[in-house]
């Protein structure tokens, strides 16, 4: 997947996970935590979104990388090159 | 071989199923019992439909609101607001003598009748309050301190003190008298920040709508399937032996039998793990009125009550104690649509081993004479409705025994909880009310936290 289109699964999943936030707003380097009412539960679930349909395992200690939408495509990035988009 | 096997199909079992099977893990829900729901389950009789746990889904938020529990489960869940059909309380009382204390779901009533009757409490009611929205919502940092010896900290009226605790204790209370602060400070916001509402259909809608989201994710649920054994070895759990000798493989297994019921399970629990057994049980009068409560005056959703200045919350040497306890009208919710017939439910503290020694034909006499005794007890504050019954049930402490499968009836499980849900065994934990959360909600949301933290992260 190029970055574009991660940037759409992230945009994806986050429409599912918190489907009353106005994403179109979404400032890409600001901390998720700082626009959307989001807690630690919901960033799981970004993670375990990410397995469920990308087969892409994050270990825990990665998940602060998964911060904003800017870092978590360069994140993602080496990870789901060789992914197809869905 | 499961991922995942889940004892128990109470609101714990099935939320950490529903958890799981959405990713995508093969799981399995065993349950003893022939229907689903552990303790706020439900039964029929004479053509009706009955509730056994639930007077009240607590924590109640309106649409839109995603920041409370009740928000953070419907994501987790997957469930829409809607799907709960929420209807919100009329109000509640608590009364004691020469004192009421009234509250619902807005949480300045309840703070204006602290004020008004309790003139000299205000600033210290407010610093209290202050102490409580800095607590962990979740229960998961619960401090092991008294919850007496924390409110002793900031409220000096002992009528005060005795009002706001005995609505708590009845709802969640799993020790005589008093609670870990952490549990009090859920059960306050749960309670009185948050407030009570109900669906229309009771119980049975919010576990038909649990178990439908478990199966559409893939979910294997059996009933009549009690577990007999856990098979250890090298300090894992290995396998599951059922009542009918099959065997289930898993690599994790996840039980909401209760905290002593689960370690009995296991081949060679150490003894040190064993918590004290919980000694509080419930019995319930239900009376079936052929009006609508509200238009006899009993219009209020809960009252507790207490007819002396101190209030006992411990097991009764009798089969029940007729002192204290709730008054519950499941009419008296704001529904779109009134409920068919009218129903009264008043639930008092009582001996699980004075009703467990009773034969069957003096059960059956027991069963009435309270009935009758509870009721005479609770019309002393609320209007007398003994006129408007047509039909009448009790439950027993054998009851709460039967559908939780506790030892002791214990309405709320064990005296201690085990708050971080591991136990000996590197791939057995456990969830549900000895995990310390309790109430529809506190069940719930134990589930999807242990699901999370153990079974679904890394």
């Amino acid at each position: 997947m190029t970055p574009a289109e991660i940037r759409e699964a992230i945009l994806d999943i986050l429409s599912d996970i918190a489907p009353d936030e106005d994403l179109s707003r979404l400032e890409p380097d600001v901390p998720f935590r700082d626009q959307l009412d989001m807690d630690s539960m919901d960033f799981l679930d970004i993670v375990m979104e990410l397995r469920k349909r990308y087969r892409i395992q994050i270990p825990e200690e990665d998940y602060p990388a998964l911060a904003s939408v800017t870092s978590t495509i360069a994140y993602l990035e080496p990870r789901m090159k060789d992914v197809p988009k869905k | 071989m499961y991922d995942t096997v889940i004892i128990g199909a109470g609101m714990s079992g099935l939320a950490a199923g529903i958890r799981l099977a959405y990713y995508d893990q093969r799981v399995c829900i065993v349950e003893r019992h022939k229907s689903i729901g552990g303790l706020n389950s439900f039964y029929r009789l004479h053509g009706r439909n009955f509730d056994v746990g639930l007077h009240a889904v607590t924590n109640y938020a309106p649409r839109g609101n995603r920041q409370g529990p009740l928000g953070r489960l419907l994501r987790q869940l997957r469930l829409a607001w809607e799907d709960l059909a929420l209807a919100p309380q009329r109000g509640s009382s608590i009364v004691f003598p020469g004192a009421t204390l009234e509250f619902d779901n807005d949480f300045e009533v309840f703070r204006s009748e602290v004020h008004r009757h309790f003139p000299a409490e205000r600033d210290r009611f407010e610093r209290f309050l202050a102490e409580m929205a800095d607590y962990d919502q979740l229960g998961q940092s619960a401090t092991r301190c008294s919850a007496r010896e924390v409110i002793g900290r900031f409220l000096r009226d002992p009528l005060l003190v005795e009002m706001i605790f005995c609505p708590l204790l009845f709802y969640g209370g799993s020790r005589e008298r008093d609670m870990d602060f952490g549990q009090f400070s859920v059960l306050f916001r749960s309670i009185f920040l948050e407030g009570l509402a109900r669906p229309l259909a009771g119980i049975r809608l919010i576990l038909r709508k649990l178990v439908r989201k478990f199966l559409e994710f893939g979910g294997e649920l059996r009933l009549r399937a009690g577990v007999r054994r856990i098979c250890v070895r090298d300090g894992n759990a290995e396998k599951l032996v059922l009542d009918d000798g099959t065997e289930l493989a898993a690599r994790r297994i996840l039980s909401s039998a209760g905290w002593r019921e689960t370690m009995r399970l296991c081949d060679e629990a150490p003894s040190q793990v064993l918590l004290p057994p919980g000694q509080l049980s419930f019995v319930e009068s239900i009376s079936v009125l052929d009006t609508q409560p509200q238009l006899l005056g009993l219009d209020r959703t809960v009252v507790f009550f207490n007819d002396s200045p101190e209030f006992h919350y411990a097991r009764p040497d009798d089969l029940a104690d007729l002192r204290s306890g709730v008054i519950c009208s499941p009419n008296n919710f704001c529904y779109d649509e009134p409920l068919a017939e009218g129903i009264v439910r008043i639930t008092a503290l009582a001996n699980f081993d004075r009703w467990a020694a009773l034969d069957p034909p003096s059960y059956r006499l027991e069963k009435l004479r309270w009935y009758d005794k509870i009721v005479a007890s609770a019309v002393r504050f609320v209007p007398d409705f003994r006129g408007a019954v047509v039909d009448t049930d009790v439950f027993t402490p054998r009851t709460i025994q039967r559908f939780t499968g506790h030892d002791n009836g214990a309405v709320y499980g064990a005296a201690e909880k085990r708050y971080d849900g591991t136990t000996h065994l590197r791939n057995l934990f456990i969830c549900g009310t000895d995990q310390g959360l309790v109430g529809i909600i506190g069940s719930i949301l134990s589930g999807i936290t242990i699901a999370n933290r153990y079974f679904l992260k890394g």
